[in-house]
């Protein structure tokens, strides 16, 4: 079962409140996709443990239903 | 962690090799694209590494993902310290940053 990009922007951000979500479908079948979050809650924390905070978000689909999000991690610049 | 029979076999290949690779298939032949983009990543840096191949077994392969609270393989440790996944792995080598690390973990590399 595949998972809906609106879906996957809602979990990161009902976990991550101030995340700024971008994310692709990388190839239009709903199951591979591409993620860049942003967020002032990654300042000073390692990248293994921003993207932890994106699976925790995403609350055990990663690997599951959720076969293959690249995903990529950012502060913003004013944070 | 008692409650994964795994982990000691994880932890003593992490501490008897200083970096490796939990993968699908191996080295040679890679079973998935992301672990194939890993391991393309450490040949040009030139760092021996050990592949391990989760598919052979599979407690390892639900293992590794409870040991490192990270959902997905491939898997990268350097000198016993996870360092990430697919993702990590590729944009730590374009930015410089994983040369760095294994260089400054003191681990020998072959620059082409």
């Amino acid at each position: 079962m595949a998972m809906s990009a609106t879906e996957i922007e809602a979990m990161i951000k009902e976990a991550i409140p101030d995340a700024e979500v971008q994310i692709s479908d990388l190839r239009g079948d709903g199951d591979h996709y591409a993620a860049l979050v942003r967020a002032a809650a990654f300042k000073g924390i390692s990248r293994v443990k921003q993207h932890q905070m994106v699976y925790d978000a995403l609350q055990g689909r990663m690997g599951n239903e959720l076969h293959a999000l690249a995903l990529q991690t950012a502060v913003p610049e004013d944070a | 962690m008692t409650d994964n029979p795994a982990s000691k076999r994880i932890q003593d290949e992490i501490d008897t090799n200083d970096v490796v690779l939990f993968m699908k298939g191996n080295p040679v032949f890679p079973q998935c694209g992301f672990s194939a983009a890993v391991v393309q990543v450490l040949s040009e840096i030139g760092t021996k590494f050990k592949g391990i191949d989760v598919l052979e077994d599979p407690g390892l392969r639900d293992g590794i993902k409870v040991f490192s609270n990270w959902p997905t393989i491939p898997q990268l440790y350097v000198k016993g310290e996870f360092v990430g996944g697919c993702d990590i792995v590729r944009e730590m080598y374009e930015t410089g940053e994983l040369q760095q690390l294994i260089t400054e973990k003191g681990v020998a590399t072959q620059s082409a």
